[in-house]
Formats: C-alpha cells, structure tokens, sequence
C-alpha cells in the first residue's frame, strides 16, 4: 500500500517542497532516462510527442516539422537536464518544477500510448501478474505525482 | 450595445497595410482531445501559454474534453504555428486551419 501524503506543495515564500520517498525518486530516474534515449529516435511511441500541426496540407505539415521538430527535442532534453539534476532535492523554485512537470508529462505520454489507455482507464482492471502490470503502475503514479505538481503550480495563476 | 457617452465616432487613422499584416481569413488553432492528458494539465497549459482567466481556460478544457475538440486561438498563419508549436512543446494534441 503506497504512502499517498501530498508530495509538492508551495510554501509560504513561493517555491515548492518536494516530499519523495526514495523509490518514487527512483521511478523518475530511470523513467527519464528511458525517454532521453528514445526521444531522438523513430521509436512509434515517442512519436506521440510531435503531433501533425497540419492536418491536409503535406507540404504545409513537412515544412512545420523541418521548422520546430529539432527545437521541440531540444526543449524537452533541457526539461529533462534539470529534473536529472535536481531530483534530489526536496525544495524546487517555479523553473525547476515547471520543467519537472513537463518531463512527466512526455513520459506519461510515452507510456500512456504504450498502454494504449483509453478515457476511463482506472488502472485497476489489470492482474498483478499481468506483463503491463508494472508499466501500469508507473503510468498512473506518475499522473497523481503530476496532478498534485500542476495544482501547485496553478495556485500562483489568476483565477 | 453597451451604455456610453454620446460623443460624435471618431476617425480611426489605419495603417495603410494593414490588410496586409493581418488577413482577412485568420487561422484557428485547435486543442484536440486525448485520453493522456490530464484535465488540471490542460487548463494550466492554456493559462499560462494564452493568459486565459482560470474560468475561460476551464470553459475550454471541458469543450475539449466533452466535444472532442476546441478553438484555443486565431490569427495569422505565423502566430497560429506558433501558438501550434508552443501547444506541442507542452504535449497538447493542436492542429491549425483556415477558417473557412
């Protein structure tokens, strides 16, 4: 049974605290590391991650990704440069955190097409035996660590 | 018609190439939904790429979630890769057309 206390909440002076057990830090070490190698490759599931901007223009679409495709790379390999190197902390200002929320984002949705999860998924209609069993489990701690990352950094927007 | 002043309209001076810079026909951009993505997710993308009040962001996230799609921004072709782009950066499913 998981420790399911709050993970991220924003302190009083405006950066965040970072309560994480050691194997849910080590779920996002290897997590992202897994995404750093896969993400410049023709892997069909990290394809999810640069989706078609045009839908019926080929040569509009071929153009937008000769355009944004590398930059897109590079944003999310910084995005992962910083969560690698703060992932022992447990105090992140806003930068570090966003970039955090950003990585988990693209491994969930790395995953999540993997699992090929549908709208209604509850993560709970695969056995224990199951070979996705733990690439499940992963997939749906990552989206309540995310919820509760998003939720505190959406507390300093405008309401 | 909102209630105001009753002074005389007032010449607009336009720049001369305005038709120019800002097209007649402008593009849409368009957040499709995902099974991924996470509600509170989306709405703080589209706070915080379109400065959109949390209620408006809300609005769009449920259209997005409910009808399977929403218009989160227009403009020209340049401002809707953009937008397009910076959407993607964030893991959104965004596409863009003409309005027609």
């Amino acid at each position: 049974m998981r420790n399911l206390s709050r993970r991220v909440r924003r302190t009083r002076r405006g950066d965040f605290q970072v309560r994480l057990p050691e194997s849910e830090r080590a779920i996002l070490r290897s997590t992202a590391a897994q995404l750093r190698e896969i993400l410049p490759s023709e892997d069909p599931w990290v394809r999810r991650l640069f989706p078609p901007a045009y839908a019926d223009d080929p040569a509009g679409e071929e153009e937008y990704q000769g355009l944004v495709h590398d930059d897109l790379v590079q944003q999310r390999l910084r995005s992962l440069d910083v969560l690698e190197e703060t992932l022992d902390r447990d105090r992140l200002d806003e930068d570090q955190l966003v970039a955090w929320m950003g990585s988990i984002n693209d491994i969930r949705l790395v995953l999540g097409t993997r699992l090929d999860v549908t709208e209604d998924d509850r993560g709970d209609e695969v056995p224990d035996d199951h070979p996705e069993a733990q690439l499940q489990a992963v997939y749906h701690y990552l989206g309540w660590l995310e919820e509760q990352i998003v939720e505190s950094l959406a507390e300093g927007l405008p309401t | 018609m909102s209630a105001g002043t009753t002074t005389a309209p007032v010449e607009v001076d336009r720049p001369a190439d305005e038709d120019i810079t800002e097209p007649d026909v402008p593009w849409l951009v368009i957040v499709w939904n995902d099974p991924i993505n996470l509600m509170t997710y989306v709405t703080y993308v589209f706070q915080k790429l379109f400065g959109y009040s949390r209620s408006v962001a809300t609005k769009l996230m449920l259209d997005v979630h409910h009808k399977g799609k929403a218009i989160v921004a227009h403009g020209t072709r340049e401002k809707a890769e953009f937008d397009v782009s910076r959407l993607h950066a964030h893991g959104l499913w965004a596409t863009m057309q003409k309005d027609t």
